[in-house]
Parts: structure tokens; C-alpha cells; sequence
């Protein structure tokens, strides 16, 4: 037996995920092949919905616009060593701060309430994340744990507010008043027609930004520099006198900030007013992106749009064919975290004894 | 309060408190072993939905119960292979075991009940029911002592009594059997096991598979027991405040039994308190639901006492060259 | 659970005992192993090993860090298994695939790293695993007889309701032997069992050891020290590079042989150079203390100086406080009373960036531990060669980092330093020990830092770099400046330290000069053992030459 040599990059990157994504998608089709449905069908059905033509598009981009904010939280703390399971919450609480800020404002044109409206989600979403953060790094609580509890810590604070404070009177629904009509901000289909009537905006570009900001923070900065170097190991980043604590509570911040933009997507550029439970799990949805596109902003760019396809094709899906409901796209990013993420070990190995098979000689001229 | 509302209070938290109790025990199995377990929820919901849909399909709450069982213990068993075997990130694990849950059963139960993911109604015979102690209505007379006797311990459903005999069983096979000295051993120190020639592996895997049984009773509580049939995201969080009662309980039986009835109680005190106010104020019932979070929350940052786990919890084992 | 045996014997009283010691007439060896092979890759740690360790001795195995000794001992434990080769326990060939295999065979093991369960007391540790019924009560009692009746019988008290947490680590070690002697071994291996004791404390073991062998048992001492090797064994035998180079009676040979044996060489045992000129005191602790992560305070106390231009060593056994002492120092770990002075100027090294203030007033500091510490195994190497430096205006500018800047510097030090391979970009990982120690150094020493502190400068380094290493260490206090230099290997101390210090229970306990010192008075003060007459360094001197 010999050891096995790590994968090549390319393959590292991009093969395994493929194959894990593969895989997910066949165990899918077998779901559905079990229940009697036509899986290719089914894949044909998402694809169509997710792309058929502008308005599928508009709304893929829409969903995708989510998931690149909230796979980059995952991803952010992720270089630092630290799993924010707590986007979903983040997200959530930052809509108090985006409400609380534009409704006061919305007879203000949207171009001067929209940076305000950004600057307060982050700054909400940042300090519920960054709570956690400093409990682990001033107290050693696990943040796994602390993020866990704060989601439905959130919840509950939204619930209460939503009901007891935000909704007017006379209103029936559990939500905020809307945003004045001249305040609103237009969405892609006033510019674009092609786009129709779809929720995709504005905060898509500043998604693409986040991307860019991403990239250059984690490779291109001394606190990225910093933050990696904790990521990976904790005692060497302390020996070079980075501040451990700090930077825990900054990347926490940073993270639960690029979350609560998914406040920012979801009041000011799509729904205009605050409703219950209007994350609708993207926070989770952000794990299975940030695996998949490997804690790089190119990879969570890609992935984002691939699971923004996903929902899209998902809410298409039902009625294309009647008894296949969206959550075959749940089941379907369920396994892509699963696989990407707790069983990487499944194909690893023998991707690199293939690898060692096939690229033997190569290897050999190279030593 | 009259001794009748409070009983009923009580009665409501023991209700409340058992799958509670259930699924915590099932993460104290797993996470003594060192196998973190963040997917009781998922294990609980697959559960339910599993017991809730063959009770319906078999008339049998038996069949029921086993078929809850069996695929709490498969996913225990997936689970396990990502985190034991396969040396994955258990916590990952754990996220996706729970939103495999969440989608499998929306997905499956409107494929094959079309009520929109709901499964039948069950009819009497189909889910468990309460069961009245001996001599219970007999001694109902006495006051205090029969009351408590007839309205508190008497008349629940066999998933209750189960429950709270898990405890005993636990703390017993815990500190005086041979399993329980090396499940306590494998999640402080599991090299010490493997050198004394025990299989790491084997005993992760049985504890995991311990969790998954209790996950199974849990969930079909839900289901078959509570409920007369299973609803989208039915247990709704409940895992997650389990496994805050673990963290709560230091990971110990009779502690988590004693949060676990806590927890329970706040949520009764929550449904008592809806729209009511105490001594003039009135308490937002998300205060009170959201007071086990806090509460661990607050344990965990050490100002009330700390909350330390096993010491090689999280960390998948791997020989050494 | 399965359980190997169902009998009321305690595992020490198995039939298998006798069986053992029926086929002892077969052969005068407890063990014998034959052309054994192992391989990790491309590491060929064991090849075609040959040993036969002869019933009722004490057989040394010496050789080099990686030279294979914890490997080979690991397969005869059956916690690997061998490529290839013959295993044979009392004359019968076995084919031994886990460690109850070999408990079975009646081999055990106390490793290097012990095997217990901190939390768990005594009685419980010892139990772990051989557990007789399925209920854990009469498994204790009958443990608890057990372990009264080997405590007496080889001198190995303990108290069995002690938490392993609240002992000793001589306590702890005694532990490990008496599981492995309720396991019923015969034959016992001890890994480099002095690594974490204090001198007296190793004298107990090797009295024990003494008592064992008298007794009829086997056992086998994995050690790098040669001492010890003169001290205790029979017979000892010499692994280099994974193969086993002789074998030999303890009482015919001396350590001179062993050590050529060992390296393959004559070893240079004194390090080329020239007198020290120390000047002005660089660096001046005063009074230090400092707690572990446990609270426990490790450094009582400690006071020295250090001037420019000179090298003091810290001898010590490892564990007496040393390590808490370097990581105070350079700002790692917080002081809990004292302080540290700069070439006059108080160091505030407080909160965990600490180090990073140090590094600025011009402390730089090679690690103990340069892959838990030093480094960032999953760098590219010119990422560690900034690291701690990441802020140094000539890698970027304001927040951001300029990585063809970096990677310039390192590129040149690559070259200054010899460090192979010479690529900046590849995975810190794949260097070998002695290039990563060297990439630690070339980054520490670049900002020519007015003092410089070395921990363990050679672990693990082979050795044609530690002679590169040595004389750049050598360079830097020509050059002017301090050196504090901490090791545990006192040949390295006595070589390259200008002045000693010893470090015992958290003080320092005497200064001695390494030109007249013995190796026994350093060992005597090591232990703890302090004559009036030495020169205790005086914190009054430390503090006036300071200020």
C-alpha cells in the first residue's frame, strides 16, 4: 500500500464537486423513480423552468441573488475556522434594521435609501452574528451551537415584533405597512423587458460586488491573510501575534453583515414591507453552496446560480407535473451537502489511487 | 392557582417534556460516544412521518412504531457512515440529515397522500392512547395524593412511561456496565479504547444507532401518539431544544430528564399564558418560547456554571501513522 | 458486546499463561521478529527487520527521531500491521493484527503519549477493555484485589480511586504498566518512558523495571538516550533509517559506539565557536510567573538577563515550566506576575496579540513546535515566510497585502537559507522537518531582531541541517545579539550556550558555564538537587544591569 497524493487542482475544485453533485442528482432521480415518476422528465421540467426564457431566468437570478450572500457568509467564517450555521437567523433579524430604516424614509428617492437600507441590514445581520462571536471568543462557547440557538432566538424576536409592533392597524396578515409606491425600487423588468415582471434587482449587483469584495478580502488583504491563518490553525495565527479574538469577532460580523443582505434582497428590492419567515431557509441553502463552490467566490457564484436554478425549476416543477412538489429541490440540496460536505471521504480516495493510475508517469518525471 | 389548574399544568409538561426527553437522551448516546449529533430533528421528523404514514397504511400503531424505528435507525445508520466511516464533518452531517428530513417528507407525503403532506387522520386504534394506571380512578378520591396519583401519572400514553424509564436505563447502563465505561471512555479519550483493543468504530456506531432507536420513539410520539397523524415540519425545532437540554444537562441522564421537564414546562406556562397577563404585565409568549435558547445560550458562555462536552467530540478517529 | 473471555479469571490468570510457559522450552526468546517491512508511501520506515529479545531481559532499542523504533514496536502491538516478515511470541508465529491480538499474546505496550482516560480513576483506566462481565461491579472488585496484590508485588503503589486528571505523570506511567500487567504481559514495551519524567522519577521506573525483569517478565526500551540505555538495559539494539543496524550486549559496548552506530558517523559533539563578547543587557525578565491553560502556575518566579552578543541555554527536563516561560516572553501567553524588559523598555505583552507586540519592538521567536506553532502546514511556504510579519510595511500597503512582494522576500531567503525544495509556491506540508525549522529561522531572522528566542532549534531535524542551523544561531550572537536558547537535549545546550541556566519546578535553579560543568552536576540541578555554593542567578543583578 502506498500513501495517496493529493488531487490535482483542477480536480480538486471541480471534478469532485461535479461528481458529488451527480450523484446527488441520480439518488434524486431514483427517489422519483421510486414513486413512479419519470426522472429525466422531472430534470427537464426544472431545467425548462429555471431557464425556459426571461421570466425563468429573471427569477433564477432573483434566488441566486440570495444564496451568493448567504454562501458567502458560510464561506467567510469558514476561512477563519468557523461554521455559521446561523445565516438563516441573521438574515432574518437584519430585515428589522432594512424596515426600521426605509419606512421612515420612503418618500425619499430608492437610490438614497437603498445604501442606507444595505448599511443597516449589515449592521443588524453583522450583530447577530457577531454576539456569537464574541461568545466564543471572550467566553469558548461553541458557535455552532450559540448560531443554532439564535436562529430561533430571531425567530421569535421577529414574530413578536412583526405582530406586536410592525403591523399596522387594520391589517389582518402578520406584516409590516408597505414601503410608499415612489419610494420603491424598480425592479430588473422596468429596464430590461425580457425580464417581465420578475424579483430580480438591483441587489443582484451588489451580490456580484460582495463577490469581488469576498475574493479580494480573503487573498488579497493582511486581515484575509490573518483570518486564514487562524482558519487553519488557531495556535500559529496566536505565535504570529494576530489577535485570535478579534479577528473571530470581525469574520463573525463580516459574515452575519453578507447574510442580512438577503433582508436588503427580499424588502427593498422585492416585497417592499417586512413578512414572517421571508428568509424561507436561504440561510441553509448558503451551507450547501459555500461546500459546493469550495469557500471560493467563483465556485459560490456558480453555485448560487446553480441552486438559484434549482428553486426556480423547483416552483416550476409542480406544475409541469402534478405530484412532484418543489421539496424534490430540498431533497436534492440535502444530498449535495451531504455529500460534499460529510462524505467527501466516499470519493476521495479513489479519485487520487485513479488518479495515481493514470497519471502515474507524469507524477514520476515530476519527483 | 386551584391544585386542578396546576396539575393540569403539570400534566401538560409532562406531555411536553417526553420527546423532548426522548431525543435527548438520543444525543446523550451519540455525543458521549464523541459523534456530535445536530440531526435529532431530521432523525425525529423522518421518524414521525415514517410512523405517521405506515399506522395510517397498516392500521396498526405497532407497525407504525416499527416503521418509525427502523428509519430513524437508517438515517442514524447514513448519518453515521458520514461521520464515523467516512470521517466526514459530523455537524455537516447533521445539517444535511435535517433538511434531508425536511424535504423527503414534504416531498413523499404529498406524492402519496395528495392532503398536501399531511398523512390520514388516524383512527383510535392506529396511535397510542392514554393508559390508566391501576387503581388509578379508584384512589382519584383521595385528595392531593390520589389527584396526583390519577391526573399526573396515571393516564398517558406508553411513549411517556417509556420515556421517563429511559432515564434510569441510561444513567444504569452509563456509569454500571461495561458499554457505558467504554461509550464515556471512546468520547473522552478514543485512542485509550482503540489501544486497549476495542473497536472505536463499532462502539461509535452502536451508540449512534442507540440514538437513532430513541429518535424513533421520539418522533412517533409525535406522530402516532400526540398527534393523530403526520404535518409538514411536525416537530417543529423540538431536536434543536433537545439538544440545548443536553448542552443544558452537562450531557448527564437525570439532568437532561430534569431541563427536559423545564423546557416542557415553559412551553405549557407559554400555551396557559397566551394573551394573559401576570401581575399586570403581559409576558410576549415568544419570551417564553424562546427562553430554553437563551438559556443555553447563557450556560454555554459559562455565567452560570459551564457547559464542557466530551472531550474528543466532533472529531472523526483516525489512526495515527 | 463481545467480550473474549466469559471466565471469572482476572485476564492475569488466564490458562494462556500456562500454555506460554510450556513452549518457553522451544525457545530462549520471548520475541523474534523476522524480516520485517513496513511502508508509508513512499517512506520505508521498517526494512527486513531482524530482533530476537531474549526471556527476562531488558532490551534497549536505540536509534534517531524517524529512525522506525515506535514504528516497528507499533506492529509487534499490532496497532499497524507489517508489509511483510515473521512474527514469533514464545517460538509460535503469529500474525498479530490488533493490540488485543497482542494483549492476548501477553505483549503490552505503555506508550509514549499514555492511553488513559483523564476522567476516569484509576481502577477504571485500568479495567477499560478487559472488563470480565457485562456489569461493571464485579470487574472492580475484583481489579481492585488485583491491583492491591501487583502493587505489592513489584513495588507499584497507587491509589485505584484517584482520578488520572489529579496524578502524577510518574502516577500515570505507573498506570499504564499495571494495565498492561493485569493484562497478564509478559512482555512489556516502554516508549521513550523518561520523555515527561524527572530525573528521581525515572530512577523509580527504572527500579521497577529492575523488579520485573527479576520477576521472569520481558521488556523492551524504546529510547533515544543513551544514558539510559547504559543505565538498564542487557542487550540494546541500533536502528538507523529503518533498518536495523546491530545488535549488541549492553556490558561490551559504550555510548561513543552507540552514537556512531546511531548516526552513521562520528558526530560532531562540539559546535565551532568562537569566544562570546557580551555587551549590554538586551533582554531582562524580572520575576516572572506565569500560569498554564489550566491555571496552574508553571513559572514561579524567574529572573535572568540576557546581553547582546551572548547565548543562555535553559537545561531542564521537559515539563518544568520552560515551554510556559518561551511562550511568555514572546508575548504568547499572558504574565500572571513580573516583567520583561527590552533593552531597558517594558514589554506589555498582554491580550492575545501579545506576540505581535513583542515581534515589533524587536523579539523574534522560533517555536518550540514549529508545526503546531511556527507554522501554517497548509500555506504555501511564502505565505509562512511573512507570517507574523503580514503587517511589515514592505508586504503591502494599508490593509492590502503584496503577495509579489512576499514572494520576492521569499524567494531570497529560499536561496539564502539553502532551503529545498526551492519553491516558493509549493504546500509548507511537503518540506521536509529540517527545511520548515530552516524556513522558521530565515523569517525570524530577517528583520535582525536584537533578540532572538529558540526553542528546541533541532527537533526532528536531520542532521546535516542541524549543523546549518547551529552556526546561523552561532552568527546572530556574533553579530551582537541575545540569544535565549531553550532545549531539552543537553548536549545541544552544552555545546552551544554560553552561559546555562536550569530550569526546575517553574524556578530557576543555578547557572553553571558549559565549559567546566559535568554532565552530573547539570543532571543534579536538573533534578531538582541544588548545592548552595551554585550560582543562582540573582534577580537584583538582572534588574540593575537593566536599568
Amino acid at each position: 500500500m502506498s500513501a495517496l497524493r493529493p488531487l490535482p487542482r483542477w480536480a480538486d475544485i471541480l471534478l469532485l464537486p461535479l461528481i458529488n453533485l451527480v450523484l446527488a442528482f441520480v439518488v434524486s432521480g431514483l427517489v422519483v423513480l421510486a414513486i413512479g415518476q419519470n426522472p429525466l422528465a422531472a430534470l427537464e421540467a426544472i431545467v425548462g423552468g429555471a431557464f425556459g426564457n426571461g421570466y425563468n431566468i429573471g427569477y433564477t437570478l432573483y434566488y441566486s441573488t440570495n444564496f451568493i450572500f448567504t454562501g458567502l457568509a458560510v464561506a467567510v467564517a469558514a476561512h477563519a475556522g468557523l461554521f455559521n450555521i446561523g445565516g438563516n437567523g441573521q438574515a432574518y433579524i437584519a430585515g428589522l434594521g432594512v424596515i426600521l430604516v426605509v419606512l421612515p424614509l420612503q418618500f425619499l428617492p430608492w437610490w438614497v435609501t437603498f445604501p442606507i437600507a444595505v448599511v443597516a441590514g449589515a449592521a443588524v445581520g453583522g450583530l447577530w452574528a457577531f454576539i456569537p462571536g464574541w461568545l466564543q471568543a471572550k467566553r469558548g462557547s461553541h458557535v455552532v451551537i450559540t448560531t443554532i440557538m439564535f436562529n430561533f432566538i430571531a425567530a421569535a424576536i421577529m414574530v413578536y415584533m412583526v405582530v406586536n409592533v410592525l403591523k399596522p392597524a387594520g391589517v389582518l396578515a402578520p406584516e409590516s405597512a408597505m414601503i410608499a409606491a415612489e419610494g420603491r425600487m424598480p425592479k430588473f423588468g422596468t429596464f430590461i423587458p425580457w425580464f417581465k415582471n420578475t424579483d430580480v434587482n438591483f441587489t443582484l449587483l451588489l451580490a456580484l460586488a460582495c463577490l469581488v469584495g469576498a475574493y479580494v478580502l480573503i487573498w488579497h488583504t493582511r486581515f484575509g491573510y490573518q483570518m486564514r491563518a487562524l482558519g487553519h490553525n488557531p495556535t500559529a495565527s496566536t505565535y504570529a501575534g494576530i489577535s485570535n479574538s478579534r479577528t473571530i469577532m470581525i469574520v463573525m460580523t463580516l459574515s452575519g453583515a453578507l447574510a442580512g443582505m438577503v433582508a436588503v434582497n427580499q424588502i427593498v428590492g422585492v416585497q417592499y414591507r417586512l413578512v414572517l419567515d421571508y428568509v424561507a431557509d436561504a440561510g441553509f441553502v448558503g451551507i450547501a453552496v459555500a461546500l459546493m463552490g469550495r469557500n471560493h467566490p467563483v465556485g459560490i457564484l456558480f453555485a448560487a446560480l446553480l441552486f438559484g436554478a434549482l428553486y426556480q425549476g423547483g416552483n416550476e416543477l409542480q406544475y409541469v407535473i402534478p405530484g412532484l412538489s418543489k421539496e424534490m429541490v430540498v431533497v436534492i440540496q440535502a444530498l449535495v451537502i451531504l455529500f460534499t460536505g460529510a462524505m467527501e471521504g466516499m470519493f476521495r480516495p479513489g479519485l487520487q489511487r485513479a488518479f495515481m493510475l493514470f497519471g502515474g508517469s507524469a507524477a514520476r518525471r515530476e519527483a | 392557582m386551584d391544585l386542578a389548574l396546576v396539575l393540569s399544568t403539570l400534566d401538560a409538561t409532562i406531555r411536553l417534556s417526553t420527546p423532548l426527553l426522548l431525543a435527548s437522551l438520543a444525543g446523550l448516546y451519540s455525543e458521549r460516544s464523541g459523534v456530535f449529533d445536530i440531526g435529532l430533528e431530521g432523525k425525529m421528523l423522518m421518524a414521525a412521518f415514517a410512523a405517521g404514514a405506515a399506522a395510517a397504511v397498516f392500521d396498526s400503531v405497532w407497525i407504525g412504531l416499527f416503521a418509525g424505528i427502523m428509519v430513524s435507525l437508517a438515517t442514524a445508520g447514513l448519518q453515521g457512515a458520514a461521520a464515523i466511516t467516512l470521517k466526514g464533518n459530523q455537524l455537516i452531517a447533521g445539517v444535511a440529515i435535517n433538511m434531508l428530513a425536511a424535504g423527503l417528507t414534504t416531498f413523499l407525503g404529498i406524492q402519496w397522500f395528495a392532503q398536501g403532506g399531511r398523512t390520514p387522520q388516524l383512527a383510535a386504534g392506529e396511535r397510542f392512547t392514554e393508559i390508566t394506571l391501576p387503581f388509578a380512578d379508584e384512589l382519584q378520591g383521595i385528595p392531593v395524593i390520589g389527584q396526583i396519583y390519577h391526573d399526573l401519572i396515571s393516564g398517558h400514553n406508553l411513549l411517556v412511561y417509556i420515556a421517563f424509564l429511559a432515564v434510569p436505563i441510561t444513567w444504569f447502563v452509563l456509569y454500571r456496565t461495561r458499554f457505558g465505561l467504554r461509550l464515556r471512555a471512546v468520547g473522552e479519550n478514543p485512542k485509550a479504547v482503540d489501544t486497549a483493543g476495542i473497536s472505536v468504530i463499532r462502539l461509535r456506531y452502536q451508540a449512534v444507532l442507540i440514538t437513532g432507536l430513541l429518535c424513533g420513539f421520539a418522533g412517533a410520539f409525535f406522530s402516532i401518539a400526540q398527534g393523530s397523524g403526520f404535518g409538514n415540519n411536525m416537530t417543529a425545532g423540538k431536536g434543536f431544544i433537545a439538544l440545548a437540554a443536553l448542552i443544558f444537562a452537562k450531557w448527564k441522564p437525570v439532568p437532561v430528564m430534569l431541563t427536559c421537564l423545564l423546557f416542557g414546562f415553559l412551553d405549557a406556562l407559554q400555551i396557559r399564558l397566551q394573551g394573559q397577563s401576570i401581575l399586570g404585565v403581559q409576558i410576549p409568549v415568544q419570551a417564553i418560547q424562546a427562553l430554553p435558547y437563551v438559556l443555553t445560550v447563557v450556560l454555554l458562555a459559562g455565567f452560570i456554571g459551564k457547559a464542557v462536552g466530551p472531550k474528543a467530540g466532533g472529531v472523526p478517529y483516525t489512526k495515527e501513522r | 458486546m463481545t467480550s473474549t473471555t466469559q471466565t471469572g479469571d482476572t485476564p492475569a490468570q488466564r490458562p494462556r499463561k500456562a500454555a506460554a510457559s510450556s513452549a518457553a522450552a522451544a525457545s530462549e526468546f520471548a520475541i523474534e521478529l523476522e524480516k520485517i517491512n513496513k511502508r508509508f508511501g513512499p517512506v520505508h520506515a521498517n526494512r527486513d527487520i531482524d530482533l530476537n529479545v531474549r526471556r527476562g531481559s531488558v532490551h534497549g532499542i536505540v536509534g534517531e527521531n524517524g529512525a522506525g523504533k515506535s514504528t516497528l514496536m507499533s506492529i509487534l502491538y499490532g496497532f499497524y500491521t507489517a508489509d511483510s516478515g515473521e512474527i514469533r511470541v514464545d517460538g509460535v508465529p503469529h500474525r498479530i493484527t490488533d493490540s488485543r491480538h497482542a494483549l492476548a499474546l501477553g505483549i503490552g505496550m505503555v506508550h509514549q503519549h499514555f492511553m488513559l482516560v483523564d476522567n476516569f480513576s484509576i481502577l477504571e483506566n485500568v479495567i477499560l477493555g478487559v472488563e470480565d462481565n457485562a456489569l461493571l461491579g464485579p470487574s472492580l472488585e475484583r481489579a481492585r484485589k488485583e491491583l492491591e496484590r501487583l502493587a505489592h508485588e513489584y513495588n507499584l503503589e497507587v491509589d485505584p480511586d484517584a482520578i488520572i486528571e489529579d496524578v502524577s505523570v510518574g502516577t500515570q506511567q505507573r498506570v499504564e504498566i499495571l494495565k498492561a500487567l493485569y493484562r497478564g504481559a509478559d512482555v512489556l514495551i516502554l516508549d521513550e518512558p523518561t520523555g515527561v519524567l524527572t530525573p528521581s522519577e525515572a530512577d523509580d521506573l527504572f527500579r521497577v523495571l529492575r523488579v520485573l525483569r527479576d520477576e521472569g517478565k520481558t521488556i523492551i526500551l524504546i529510547t533515544h538516550k543513551l544514558r539510559e540505555i547504559m543505565a538498564i538495559t542487557d542487550y540494546v539494539s541500533v536502528m538507523r533509517q529503518g533498518a536495523m543496524v546491530a545488535t549488541l550486549e549492553t556490558r561490551n559496548t559504550d555510548p561513543e559506539e552507540l552514537a556512531e552506530l546511531m548516526v552513521g558517523r562520528r558526530v560532531l559533539l562540539r559546535v565551532e565557536k568562537g569566544p562570546a563578547h557580551p555587551g549590554e543587557v538586551f533582554l531582562a525578565v524580572d520575576n516572572l510567573v506565569v500560569k498554564d491553560d489550566l491555571g496552574v502556575t508553571r513559572v514561579k518566579g524567574v529572573s535572568f538577563a540576557v546581553r547582546g552578543g551572548e547565548i543562555v541555554g535553559i537545561a531542564g527536563v521537559a515539563g518544568n515550566g520552560q515551554t510556559e516561560l518561551l511562550e511568555s516572553v514572546s508575548g504568547m501567553r499572558d504574565q500572571a506576575g513580573g516583567t520583561v524588559r527590552l533593552k531597558g523598555t517594558p514589554l506589555s505583552l498582554e491580550g492575545d496579540d501579545g506576540a505581535h507586540r513583542a515581534r515589533k519592538s524587536g523579539l523574534a521567536h522560533v517555536p518550540e513546535d514549529r508545526q503546531r506553532m511556527g507554522l501554517v502546514v497548509a500555506f504555501e511556504e511564502w505565505e509562512n515566510a511573512i507570517l507574523g510579519y503580514e503587517d511589515d510595511p514592505a508586504y503591502g500597503k494599508g490593509m492590502i497585502l503584496d503577495i509579489k512582494a512576499a514572494r520576492e522576500a521569499a524567494r531570497r531567503r529560499i536561496a539564502e537559507f539553502d532551503i529545498r525544495p526551492a519553491n516558493e509556491r509549493l504546500k509548507t506540508a511537503s518540506f521536509s522537518g529540517g527545511n520548515q525549522q530552516k524556513i522558521v529561522l530565515a523569517r525570524e531572522m530577517e528583520r535582525n531582531p536584537d533578540v532572538l528566542i529558540v526553542g528546541q532549534p533541532t527537533r526532528g531535524v536531520d542532521i546535516g541541517a542541524i549543523e546549518f542551523i547551529h552556526n546561523q544561531i552561532i552568527k546572530m550572537r556574533d553579530a551582537g545579539k541575545a540569544i535565549l536558547l531553550v532545549s531539552v537535549e543537553l548536549d545541544e545546550i552544552r555545546s552551544l550556550a554560553d552561559r546555562i541556566l536550569v530550569m526546575f519546578d517553574g524556578q530557576i535553579v543555578g547557572e553553571a558555564d558549559p565549559a567546566t560543568a559535568t554532565e552530573g552536576e547539570l543532571g543534579l540541578m536538573m533534578a531538582g538537587v541544588t548545592d548552595r555554593k551554585a550560582t543562582v542567578a540573582s534577580p537584583v543583578a538582572a534588574t540593575g544591569a537593566a536599568s
